[in-house]
């Protein structure tokens, strides 16, 4: 418990100071909340686990044989104390580690009242569909080798490395709530966006609400995580999260009505 | 300390004359031995494929966009390699073909309660075996939903053909080889234990076998039902697992896992077992703690029927807290096991030879996957790292540091047992070291690629993601493991064509199978020696050093003299 208490303190003083451990910070405000945990429960696996490879590893090394005529060892088998002991204190570990994880998951998983924009977004076999306000629908198919769709077309921030922008982009306005409500037209797929730490599966017959505030502008690459069949591998699409301004500048400026190329590109057209 | 009878010299039993040989005695016996012989053979014949089939993924993987086998094959690939390791090799491994041979013998059983039943379970498995691996060579391939074949994905509409039915076919077979196994566990220990053997004084393979066999009886039904759920989908025109017809998706996600959590531990507690029967011997120190080993035993059996949904945390439908704080606690009873493993260690003479060493490669490879599981158990960090890479290596750090490591110690360590000669301990420490190095190599780079976004189950990705170094390292350490079992079957080889006769107890071990000759003859025992602890091997060669129930107690009885191993 000590060991968790140590590790909150810096966590709520030095913010975003600390060393990832290989994860994602987490660009937006409730990845960030994942983040803090992840690195919290790090933190007790790598004592946990030091502890205890340390002991094995000692007990290995310093009661070897080494000789054939070594002395019996002496043929003890319980110590009730010791046994109590690690029991109790691996109990209070997991029962902070929980109170922890409730703390977090219960950020993450509120959905707002009044979100700023809700997006319908559905995944299908194979490929991502987002359904604006106002019959703004951006939807691309995955099957063939996707093009990039250049979010630098649609007004936003470059698209570099350009693997991130492969598929349809889900565009968002920056600093502002997102609500997603999340649907399947066909198997079940996973919403995962790494940079958010955060993923949801989209499933026939369940609607999966969740938000998004987006830190800054910029192109966060997403994919789909739950396997789904032949094209699994290719399910991209990319999160654009834009400034406001633009972002409703790109929305407005959607009037047109154009045929959805499911094969090649991602489209933005108003039906 | 008497025994009921001078030993006689090893001879087969009378009636063992009577009975066919060769392959019609392989294909007839009602042996317990034999059957768990065939057990064995099978399923590290499926492991072998299986690992064939790993080594092909990661070839595919070590470049963006590969291109040994198309999407399709590789879809394939990964649904087979898991469904063999997992169905057909893990358990099997363990319940039919270890627990087969070793639980009577643990017991001082002649055989298993219901040796016919013995025989149909392994029939069972064995044509659910061929049946699974038919699917290679049906029109349209074999399945591709992966080994969990989530419905909608398995349903007739997305993966039509002959390859899914055969699979579902299999698995039915196979679910009620399960069953019967299970139950014939459970009797043989109720009922066949030898005069003595009190429930507390039966080895911990044997408990952990016993709470095995009661999940196999919890969780293999609903497999079976879910599956034959699926066929009426497929076949029948219902919709039980379709929105259309008014079906529930997720229902499928349920039924599985719930067999599928419990099934972890049926394909772990039997290894738990293995590795708590190896280390006191080599430790020549009694199992520290044995009473709360048992109960550690159960608790996780109990805590694993109510934790299914931690694989479902991402679906949205299912209550976090409750399924979190369960998976939480089954750290505790782990953990109690790790500390027991240690203080079996604590101040004993370890002998550090090829069954040892694979225990403890067990024991760090499951200290990894056991603290990664922890982490994956709480529902945010699951929201990061569900279906990537960072669940890929912490469950194969787990089922391979149980079902590998700890398996292949049994494997080392009972082999003089089951054929009467020993195995190059010189050979056996070289597949060791290259089956260590080969799974963390393999496994370390896999954490990191899942933490920075890799999906599980994706037959390429694209360059410029910065996954190629560490896919590459992965797939070097999946090769020097498929390697390190070149070293495995040289020894088996050597083992036959230049043998080493074993004895009847060449570890100086403590249960009472080490008592039987090796292999044990028909009906398995001829005398037996008193019962009167967990070690009556051990107590009838070492009368001077008996177990010290309270070791802060007992400094009178410390003895102090050598007692050469292996003596008769």
């Amino acid at each position: 418990m000590a060991v968790l208490v140590a590790v909150a303190l810096p966590l709520v003083l030095a913010g975003c100071q600390l060393p990832t451990f290989y994860g994602f910070r987490g660009s937006d405000r409730q990845g960030h909340d994942e983040f803090l945990l992840y690195f919290g429960t790090f933190v007790a696996a790598l004592v946990v686990g030091g502890i205890t490879g340390g002991l094995i590893l000692w007990s290995v090394v310093r009661y070897r044989r080494r000789s054939h005529d070594a002395p019996m060892p002496r043929q003890f088998q319980y110590h009730i104390p010791l046994e109590v002991a690690y029991t109790v204190i691996p109990v209070v570990i997991v029962l902070v580690l929980f109170a922890f994880t409730v703390l977090v998951e219960n950020q993450v998983d509120a959905v707002p009242s009044d979100p700023n924009l809700t997006v319908d977004v559905y995944a299908f076999q194979w490929g991502w569909q987002f359904n604006y306000p106002d019959g703004v629908v951006v939807r691309a198919e995955t099957t063939t080798d996707p093009d990039p769709v250049g979010p630098a077309g649609l007004g936003g921030p470059a698209c570099s490395p350009v693997v991130w922008c492969l598929g349809p982009g889900l565009i968002l306005p920056a600093g502002k709530t997102t609500q997603i409500d999340l649907r399947s037209r066909d198997v079940v797929h996973g919403f995962f966006v790494p940079e958010f730490n955060f993923s949801r599966y989209a499933q026939p017959g369940v609607l999966n609400k969740f938000d998004f505030t987006v830190s800054k502008p910029g192109v966060y690459r997403a994919q789909c995580t739950q396997y789904c069949g032949l094209y699994h591998s290719l399910m991209f699409f990319h999160v654009v999260a834009m400034p406001p301004s633009k972002f409703h500048a790109w929305l407005s400026s959607e009037t047109k009505t154009t045929t959805v190329d499911a094969a090649t590109t991602a489209s933005a057209s108003r039906q | 300390m008497t025994v009921l009878a001078q030993r006689p010299v090893a001879v087969e039993h009378p009636e063992h004359h009577e009975g066919p040989t060769g392959i019609l005695k392989w294909l007839t016996s009602t042996d317990h031995k034999v059957i768990g012989m065939n057990y064995i053979v099978t399923s590290l014949v499926m492991f072998f494929f299986a690992g064939i089939m790993a080594l092909i993924m990661r070839a595919q993987l070590t470049s963006p966009s590969g291109a040994v086998v198309s999407l399709q094959q590789y879809n394939e690939l990964f649904t087979m390699h898991g469904s063999l390791m997992l169905y057909l090799f893990a358990g099997p491994f363990a319940f039919g073909g270890l627990a087969n041979y070793i639980v009577p013998l643990q017991v001082g059983a002649p055989d298993m309660a219901f040796p016919r039943l013995n025989a149909l379970s392994y029939w069972l498995f064995l044509s659910g075996s061929i049946t699974m691996m038919l699917s290679f060579m049906v029109a349209g391939g074999a399945a591709a939903f992966g080994w969990v074949a989530y419905a909608p994905l398995s349903e007739a509409t997305f993966s039509p053909g002959s390859g899914p039915d055969l699979w579902i076919l299999a698995l039915v077979l196979t679910g009620f080889s399960a069953i019967f196994t299970g139950v014939n566990l459970i009797t043989t220990i109720f009922y066949l234990r030898a005069p003595g053997m009190t429930m507390f004084r039966m080895p911990l393979f044997t408990w952990n076998m016993l709470v095995t066999a009661m999940l196999i009886l919890i969780a293999f039904p609903v497999l079976t039902a879910a599956m034959v759920l699926l066929w009426c989908d497929r076949h029948f025109g219902t919709h039980i697992y379709t929105v259309q017809g008014g079906g529930v998706p997720v229902l499928y996600q349920n039924l599985f896992w719930f067999f599928g959590h419990p099934e972890v531990y049926i394909l772990a507690l039997p290894y738990f077992g293995i590795v708590t029967d190896v280390i006191p011997v080599m430790s020549r120190k009694p199992l520290f703690g044995y009473k709360g080993m048992v109960f550690a035993t159960m608790a996780i059996a109990a805590l694993s029927t109510g934790v299914w949904a931690h694989h479902m945390f991402t679906t949205g439908v299912v209550l976090l807290p409750f399924f979190s704080l369960l998976s939480l606690l089954i750290a505790v009873p782990t953990g109690i096991k790790f500390f027991n493993w240690i203080g079996t260690m604590w101040r004993g003479s370890i002998t550090l030879n090829t069954p040892m060493l694979f225990c403890i490669g067990f024991l760090l490879a499951f200290l990894m996957g056991g603290l990664t599981g922890v982490m994956l158990a709480s529902p945010p960090i699951d929201f990061v790292t569900h279906d990537t890479y960072f669940v890929v290596a912490h469950f194969h750090q787990v089922l391979m540091g149980t079902a590998v490591f700890a398996g292949f110690a049994g494997f080392y360590f009972w082999y003089p047992k089951f054929f009467g000669r020993m195995l190059s301990d010189r050979l056996g420490k070289l597949h060791f070291w290259f089956l260590f190095i080969g799974f963390w190599v393999t496994f370390m780079p896999q954490y990191k690629l899942g933490l920075m976004g890799m999906p599980r189950r994706v037959a390429t990705y694209q360059a410029g993601l910065g996954w190629q170094n560490l896919n590459i390292a992965s797939t070097v350490g999946a090769f020097i493991i498929g390697f390190s079992f070149v070293f495995f079957l040289v020894n088996l080889w050597v083992s036959w064509r230049k043998p080493v006769p074993a004895g009847d107890n060449p570890w100086d071990a403590h249960a009472l199978e080490w008592f039987a000759t090796s292999p044990p003859v028909h009906h398995n025992f001829t005398r037996l020696p008193p019962i009167r602890s967990e070690r009556p091997v051990w107590d009838f060669h070492h009368p001077d050093a008996l177990t010290i129930a309270h070791g802060e107690n007992g400094h009178g009885k410390l003895a102090g003299t050598a007692v050469p191993a292996g003596q008769d």
